[in-house]
C-alpha cells in the first residue's frame, strides 16, 4: 500500500513541503491528497521537477496525486 | 480541460498584461508608480471609510474590487470557487495587519515595489530586498514544519460575503460620486485624489482579477519556491511585469530614474528594507503577497478576506498612531512598529509548528 500524504485544507506551500519532504526521504511510490486546484498544479510541478511522474485523480471535491518513478 | 495560464506562457502573460495595465493606469489618473498597488489601495479605502482621517488617501479603488469580484466570477465558472475557513484565523488577522504597517512603511506592496522599480525608483530595490529577506526567515519556518492549520469547507453562501462587501464599496462610492452624499471621504489632494475614471478602474481590476485566478500570480510566492524548491515559474511572471512595465513607462515618458524626489517614496534605506522585511514574512506565514490574497478571497477563502480585512486595519492602525511613512521619512513610530511586527512574526514562527502526518 503506498503511503498516503493528506495535505487537503494546508496553506499553500505545505503541500509542495510534504511532497518534497516524501520525496528526500527516499519514498517514489506515494499519493498526495489536496483539495484545491492550485495544490494540484504546484504539486504536480514539483513531482515533476523531481524526475517522477505524478498523476491527479478528482475524488469528490479532492484530488488524489498518484507519485511514481518515470 | 488544460488551464493555459498555469502554464509558463500564461504565467508570463498574466505578469506582462499587470504590468501593462498598470502603467496605462497611472497615464489615465492613477498616482505615479501607483498604477495598482494593493496595500495603498486598501489604505485608501481605509481612509474612504473614514477609518483613518489622513485627507491626502482616502478613496474607493475600484481596482481592490475588481480583483476579487473579477477572481469570484472565474471561480464561479472554473468550479474552483470553494468556500474555506477556520485555519488560525486570528492569527492571519494580524498577519495582515502588520503586514499592511510593513508595507506602509515602504510604501507600497510587492505590487508596487515592482512598479517603483519599473519607473526608476531605484529605492524599491532596498525594498524588494528586504522582501526577500523577509520571505527567505519565512521559508526557514515553512521547512521547519511551520503551519496555520487545516482549514475546512463551509457552505456555498460562507463564501459570498467578501465579494458581496466589494460590490457595495463600489456602489457606495458611485453614489457618492453622482449624487456628492457625503457618504465616503474622498480626498480633493493627494494620491487619494488621482484617479483613472471608476469604470476604467473596475474593469482593470476585473480583468487581472481574472487572469490572476487562472495562473496563480504570487509575487511573494515568486521568491519563496525559488528558495525552497527551486521553481522559477512564479518568478517568470514577476520579471515579465517588470520588464513590461519598465518599456511601457519608457513609452509614455514615465521613466525617471534615481533615489530622491520619488514620487509617494522616501529614501530612509534601512526602513525600506525593515519595512518590507516584515511584510516579506508575514506575506509567507500567511501564504500569500497582499494581491493573492484578494484573489483567494474571492474564491472563497474566508482566510484570505480575514487577511485583507487585517490589511485595511492595519493602514488604519498606521495612519492613526503615526507608523505611516510619507515623502518626508518614516513616521513617528513606524520604525517601532516594525520590530514589534517581527518580534510577533518570530513567536508565531517558532511556536506554530505541527507535525502533519
Amino acid at each position: 500500500m503506498a503511503e498516503k500524504i493528506d495535505a487537503r485544507g494546508l496553506s499553500c506551500p505545505q503541500p509542495v513541503v510534504l511532497t518534497q519532504q516524501a520525496i528526500k526521504k527516499g519514498l517514489t511510490e506515494f499519493q498526495v491528497i489536496v483539495d484545491t486546484g492550485v495544490a494540484k498544479e504546484n504539486v504536480l510541478r514539483c513531482v515533476e521537477k523531481n524526475s517522477l511522474s505524478g498523476s491527479a485523480a478528482a475524488d469528490g471535491d479532492s484530488f488524489i496525486i498518484s507519485v511514481s518513478k518515470k | 480541460m488544460k488551464n493555459f495560464f498555469s502554464s509558463k506562457v500564461g504565467i508570463i502573460f498574466t505578469g506582462a498584461v499587470i504590468g501593462l495595465i498598470a502603467v496605462t493606469l497611472q497615464k489615465l489618473g492613477n498616482p505615479a508608480n501607483m498604477g495598482i498597488c494593493v496595500a495603498c489601495f486598501e489604505r485608501d479605502i481605509a481612509g474612504a471609510l473614514g477609518f483613518h482621517r489622513a485627507d491626502v488617501v482616502q478613496y474607493i479603488r475600484p481596482e481592490i474590487a475588481g480583483l476579487v469580484l473579477g477572481s469570484f466570477v472565474v471561480a464561479l465558472f472554473t468550479k474552483e470557487y470553494q468556500p474555506r475557513a477556520g485555519s488560525s484565523t486570528i492569527i492571519r488577522f494580524f498577519l495582515g495587519m502588520f503586514a499592511m504597517i510593513g508595507a506602509l512603511v515602504f510604501l507600497g506592496c510587492p505590487w508596487r515595489a515592482l512598479l517603483r522599480l519599473s519607473g526608476g525608483d531605484w529605492n524599491a530595490v532596498t525594498g524588494l530586498a528586504g522582501l526577500a529577506a523577509g520571505i527567505g526567515i519565512g521559508v526557514l519556518f515553512l521547512k521547519k514544519g511551520f503551519s496555520l492549520g487545516r482549514n475546512y469547507k463551509l457552505k456555498k453562501s460562507a463564501g459570498w460575503v467578501f465579494p458581496a462587501l466589494m460590490l457595495v464599496l463600489v456602489i457606495m462610492l458611485i453614489y457618492q460620486v453622482r449624487a456628492q452624499s457625503g457618504l465616503l471621504f474622498l480626498s480633493a489632494k493627494g494620491p487619494g485624489s488621482m484617479h483613472a475614471r471608476i469604470t476604467v478602474s473596475l474593469a482593470a481590476g476585473l480583468f487581472i482579477g481574472a487572469i490572476a485566478q487562472r495562473s496563480r500570480f504570487c509575487t511573494m510566492g515568486s521568491i519563496r519556491d525559488i528558495m525552497l524548491a527551486k521553481d522559477f515559474h512564479l518568478v517568470s511572471g514577476v520579471l515579465a511585469l517588470v520588464a513590461a512595465a519598465t518599456a511601457l513607462n519608457f513609452v509614455y515618458g514615465q521613466f525617471h530614474p534615481g533615489f530622491a524626489n520619488q514620487p509617494i517614496a522616501h529614501t530612509v534605506h534601512i526602513w525600506n528594507f525593515g519595512g518590507m522585511v516584515l511584510s516579506g514574512l508575514a506575506f509567507a506565514l500567511a501564504g500569500g503577497c497582499p494581491g493573492r490574497q484578494l484573489i483567494m478571497s474571492g474564491e472563497g477563502d474566508s482566510d484570505s478576506a480575514v487577511f485583507v480585512v487585517g490589511m485595511i486595519v492595519g493602514a488604519a492602525v498606521a495612519h492613526n498612531f503615526l507608523l505611516a511613512s510619507s515623502a518626508a521619512g518614516t513616521g513617528k513610530f513606524g520604525p517601532a512598529a516594525v520590530i514589534i511586527g517581527i518580534v510577533f512574526c518570530l513567536i508565531i514562527g517558532f511556536t506554530m509548528r505541527e507535525k502533519v502526518s
